[in-house]
């Protein structure tokens, strides 16, 4: 891994100096180190969805095979976003390095590289701003905090942008609300400009593109792969539930991330919600082309995230419901919350959604139409309209993550707790600097779950997972439950990593264990299939 | 008796310098960070290493240290290294540190005339027992590195789980790794 | 070398002075034209920059969300950290602007071990940045009795609080020493702490140095070094009503003071210290979390290629039949 170096002698061993000659930031020049980058993406990926620059290339090599004029490029991009972002025109100006950003960065706190303090990932960019677009800048130079762009810089930036989670941590904690995840995002467009992507971003965006989901599966296998859950539910059961797809005239649109139909612990949650919508009695439908509530283009650029989200409203709308529905999923409510109406609004051929079965109108969607499950799910509960068996979970001691998109970007904490609390007797919070608003990032997000970049993840992580250590010393817990696919694929090696013993899942694969189905056999498997331990004795 | 006697007196005193130490191999300006910040999830990495640490000082001061003991405190800091821009021997190398600080500890107390007999002894036995927590260290640096990429192919699985599942690529029910 | 840089920008303004002032006699450069000046290219200046943030496009509507949002009626949302009205984005920015909110947030709320000291020193920050605020504030406002016949009540009384603790003359001020030590302590925590130190510019230091100079030499002036307050007077007001006076007798020491003062206000427009006007203008909080209710419009959205359903089930509509999916087309 890491620094490859000639091994130290012997007698050095014990005295190795690791701290690095003391130089300014600006003079320190990027080491790719391996374990902290990605592959790039390759040129197919982008010719797929007509993005510019395509070509096959390595952040290993020396040569990036950068277009000649790529610095007028960037320069350019600059300008441009300028214009067309206040927040990255007021956040490039108005730092004044008080540094309350600095340790709250869950990959500076568990690597150390300095670099990622968001203030300083936020200051590489900076400084090429000052020194083409600020006076100062012009004239001072390095005194200002400018700096040439050069091909060394244009490496640095995109090491250290996809280093960045876009978790939002630093900016609640900014007196000014300066938004690291928005600079990234900018810098990643203008890397985008000359097509330096993640392969791992870019395969499911070029996916997406054509299938509507990730893994670039075609409808058929959507279908199958639902009915084979199907399957697994009626063994558990004893009950064939039903579902439709692509069915005009149902009443709801059900979106959720397509982890959650091909992944595991993710398939678990799809589990819970057919069952769930089974028992109700819920008019609804899935879609296999708006079959992924995720994005990657949204780590990609902003056109791209618009992109591939045309298949939501338009699905909707061709189906002819009356709402959506949302599932488990971090980025996808970033974006149903803060840009889907605004990239394809207004919705005004669906209705104001109003759940079914409580009547229960939910006013904060009756714009954008789209309703989060861990709302609906929570209205059903606080009626009374479910069944539940919380005992059937009493195996599971359990703890809620946070994720970053649905706390810093929308906001939705007590909806998952409460469902938790009626589903679960065991149920046992992390440290109060570590949830809610202030969680940390599972260190995967924004399309860093690669495999190549684990190290970098397993730091990332870290924060996380030391919280998660606390309770399981503490309390004995041993699932850490979530609402978030990205968290459901990086969180079970982070566990297995730090806290082997630990289990990860989704809020609705709780609810499917506790949730008493109408005509049910007596349940002696949880939704993975697995034995459930004697019930009630514990509590 | 007398190193245990000498180090005991000094327990804190010695335990911190290690600490320091340790902490010294990061960036400076991460590594004053690591030592102040206490708040163990503020500062995670900083204040497993202080706990680990300071109980393997007490563990190695003993006369037949409990390797049940050791193995979870030597792992709770390589785990972190294991991860972090160290190469092996860098990640591993931080338990010789106690021998030179205990060293010129004695440098500082004592001059050779008034050098007690038999703490020389006492001394490289001591030295042996580092020894053999650096050998252990070792087996725990590849077990994590092996766990690193047990779990790099057991997420792709994951992520597909089903799907192969499906082809009839999978049989056996999933399998969780410890 | 950013410190040093910094500092000795400060001293060679003061040295500038001195030799203008005490040498060639340039009073009237530095007591009138300077002033001018410096004031012509704050106004312009600071108004130009926020002309530019306010030219720039709000696309999205991105509020950072501190609290629990407003969705079911009986869950109960922080309606000031997650706002989803005007009044409560108007309650944020307060916070936010009066009382430094999110820099508060900062502190820890549990400990294991560890002093007390360590524990507090992220609170510190917030308690030097708003005591160097407020005492900057009120120092400013102290002021306006140089350019008001008759000085304002509400200004009297400000100084009436200001020196409270104070028996005798002249007057102490509270927060003529409030402000040094506030200075002070965030000039040692950028030299003291690696990793701030790591991040600062000069441009850090520099607004750090000149502020301290303004306050230590209006403190020599006031009570070691004492000026003609009937002179100053008559050169502010001479400023003020555009009928500009150079008296004689007053002391060098003003006119440091004064250049030191103008060349904060021609700075600041290209500095950092634009922060005061650009958190009025931060989306990630001053916009509300309504998006879901209320539609955002963004100004420069534009007609993206997308791929259609009917391309979709062109491609696929075989195995679509197959499995049994509805299709449009048969």
């Amino acid at each position: 891994m890491a620094t490859k170096g000639k091994p130290p002698k012997p007698e050095e061993l014990s005295k190795i100096d690791y701290t690095p000659p003391k130089r300014g930031w600006m003079d320190t020049p990027v080491v790719f180190k391996p374990g902290m980058y990605c592959h790039g993406t390759r040129a197919k990926y982008l010719e797929a969805v007509g993005m510019p620059n395509a070509r096959d290339w390595s952040p290993a090599e020396e040569d990036w095979k950068l277009p000649p004029e790529w610095k007028e490029i960037v320069l350019k991009g600059i300008k441009e976003r300028l214009q067309k972002y206040r927040t990255f025109h007021v956040f490039m100006d108005i730092c004044v390095r008080c540094g309350a950003c600095a340790d709250k960065c869950h990959f500076f706190l568990g690597g150390g590289d300095p670099k990622n303090m968001p203030v300083l990932r936020a200051e590489l960019l900076r400084s090429v701003y000052r020194k083409y677009f600020t006076t100062a800048g012009k004239f001072f130079g390095k005194a200002a905090g400018a700096r040439e762009l050069t091909e060394d810089v244009l490496k640095e930036l995109w090491y250290y942008y996809f280093q960045c989670t876009e978790c939002r941590r630093c900016s609640l904690f900014c007196p000014y609300g300066i938004d690291q995840a928005e600079i990234t995002i900018i810098g990643r467009e203008l890397l985008n400009l000359l097509g330096l992507n993640l392969d791992w971003i870019m395969g499911p965006v070029a996916n997406s593109y054509r299938t509507g989901n990730h893994l670039g599966l075609e409808p058929h296998t959507i279908k199958a792969n639902i009915e084979f859950m199907i399957d697994d539910i009626e063994t558990i059961t004893g009950i064939r539930v039903e579902t439709t797809f692509n069915r005009k005239g149902a009443e709801i649109l059900f979106v959720a991330p397509s982890g959650d139909l091909f992944g595991v612990p993710g398939n678990y949650v799809a589990m819970g919600e057919l069952m769930l919508f089974h028992e109700i009695g819920l008019d609804y439908t899935w879609s296999t082309l708006a079959c992924e509530g995720g994005n990657f283009g949204f780590f990609t650029s902003m056109e791209m995230a618009k992109k591939l989200y045309y298949k939501i409203y338009s699905e909707a709308k061709r189906l002819g419901v009356k709402w959506i529905l949302g599932g488990e999923c971090g980025h996808q409510w970033r974006l149903m919350n803060q840009y889907l109406d605004t990239w394809w609004g207004p919705a005004d051929f669906l209705e104001e959604p109003v759940s079914p079965i409580t009547g229960t109108k939910f006013e904060n969607a009756k714009g954008s139409k789209v309703v989060h499950i861990t709302e609906f799910t929570a209205d059903l509960i606080r009626h009374g309209k479910l069944k539940l068996d919380p005992s059937r979970n009493d195996h599971l001691r359990v703890t809620f993550h946070d994720s970053c998109n649905t706390s810093r970007a929308m906001g939705i904490f007590e909806e998952p707790r409460y469902i938790i609390k009626n589903v679960c007797n065991h149920f046992y919070e992390m440290p109060e600097s570590t949830i809610r608003e202030k969680t940390f990032c599972c260190g995967s997000g924004s399309g860093l779950n690669a495999g190549e970049n684990i190290e970098l993840r397993m730091r990332g992580g870290f924060p996380r997972a030391n919280a998660v250590k606390y309770v399981k010393e503490k309390f004995g817990v041993n699932m850490l439950a979530n609402i978030c696919a990205i968290d459901r694929a990086a969180l079970p090696t982070l566990m297995d990593y730090w806290n082997p013993g630990v289990g990860v899942c989704g809020v609705h694969e709780l609810v499917g264990n506790a949730l008493v189905m109408k005509g049910e056999i007596e349940r002696t498997l949880d939704l993975r299939g697995e034995p459930l331990p004697g019930k009630g004795g514990t509590d | 008796m007398l190193l245990k006697d000498f180090l005991l007196e000094r327990k804190s005193s010695l335990s911190a310098k290690w600490f320091e130490r340790v902490v010294e191999t990061y960036p400076s300006e991460t590594a004053k960070f690591l030592k102040n910040q206490k708040d163990p999830f503020g500062n995670p990495v900083g204040s497993t290493i202080l706990q680990g640490i300071d109980n393997l000082f007490n563990q190695i001061i003993e006369d037949e240290p409990d390797t049940e003991k050791i193995l979870p405190l030597l792992d709770s800091i390589i785990r972190i290294r294991a991860i972090q821009d160290f190469s092996a021997s860098e990640a591993v190398a931080f338990i010789f540190y106690i021998k030179d600080i205990i060293r010129q500890e004695f440098e500082r107390t004592y001059t050779n005339s008034n050098y007690p007999a038999g703490l020389r002894e006492e001394f490289s036995r001591f030295e042996a027992k580092v020894d053999r927590l650096a050998l252990l260290s070792f087996d725990i640096y590849m077990r994590c590195r092996e766990k690193i990429y047990e779990l790099k192919a057991q997420e792709v699985k994951n992520m597909t789980y089903r799907l192969l599942q499906q082809a009839k690529l999978i049989v056996e029910s999933p399998e969780r790794s410890d | 070398m950013g410190i040093l840089f910094s500092f000795s920008v400060v001293v060679a303004i003061i040295l500038l002075v001195i030799a203008g002032v005490s040498g060639a006699g340039l009073n009237f450069l530095f007591g009138v034209i300077f002033p001018y000046i410096a004031l012509l290219i704050f106004i312009v200046g600071v108004t130009y920059r926020v002309v530019q943030w306010g030219s720039s496009a709000v696309p999205f509507r991105v509020p950072t969300t501190g609290g629990q949002q407003t969705s079911l009626p009986w869950i109960k949302a922080n309606k000031i950290d997650n706002p989803t009205t005007s009044y409560g984005v108007i309650f944020r920015m307060l916070f936010e602007v009066l009382l430094f909110r999110s820099l508060f947030r900062n502190t820890k709320s549990e400990l294991r071990e560890g002093p007390m000291l360590v524990h507090g020193s992220e609170k510190l920050l917030w308690l030097a940045a708003i005591v160097f605020h407020y005492s900057f504030l009120i120092i400013l406002l102290r002021h306006m009795r140089f350019f008001t016949v008759p000085v304002p009540t509400p200004i009297e009384f400000l100084e009436f609080i200001d020196s409270f603790f104070q028996v005798g003359a002249p007057l102490v001020y509270i927060t003529n020493f409030t402000i040094v030590i506030a200075l002070l302590y965030l000039l040692y925590r950028r030299l003291a702490m690696p990793q701030i130190r790591y991040i600062s510019l000069p441009s850090d230091y520099f607004p750090l140095f000149l502020i301290l100079a303004i306050a230590i030499t209006g403190i020599i002036m006031r009570y070691f070094e004492k000026v003609d307050i009937v002179g100053v007077k008559q050169i502010t007001m001479g400023l003020v009503s555009f009928r500009p006076v150079i008296p004689d007798n007053i002391g060098v020491i003003f006119y440091i003071h004064l250049t030191l003062v103008c060349t904060l206000f021609a700075y600041f427009p290209f500095s950092k210290l634009v922060h005061m006007a650009g958190i009025f203008l931060s989306p990630t909080r001053n916009l509300a979390n309504n998006n879901r209710m209320v539609r955002h419009v963004n100004p420069w959205d534009y007609p993206v290629k997308v791929r259609s359903y009917q391309e979709y089930e062109d491609e696929f509509r075989d195995k679509m039949k197959k499995s049994g999916i509805p299709v449009e087309k048969e």
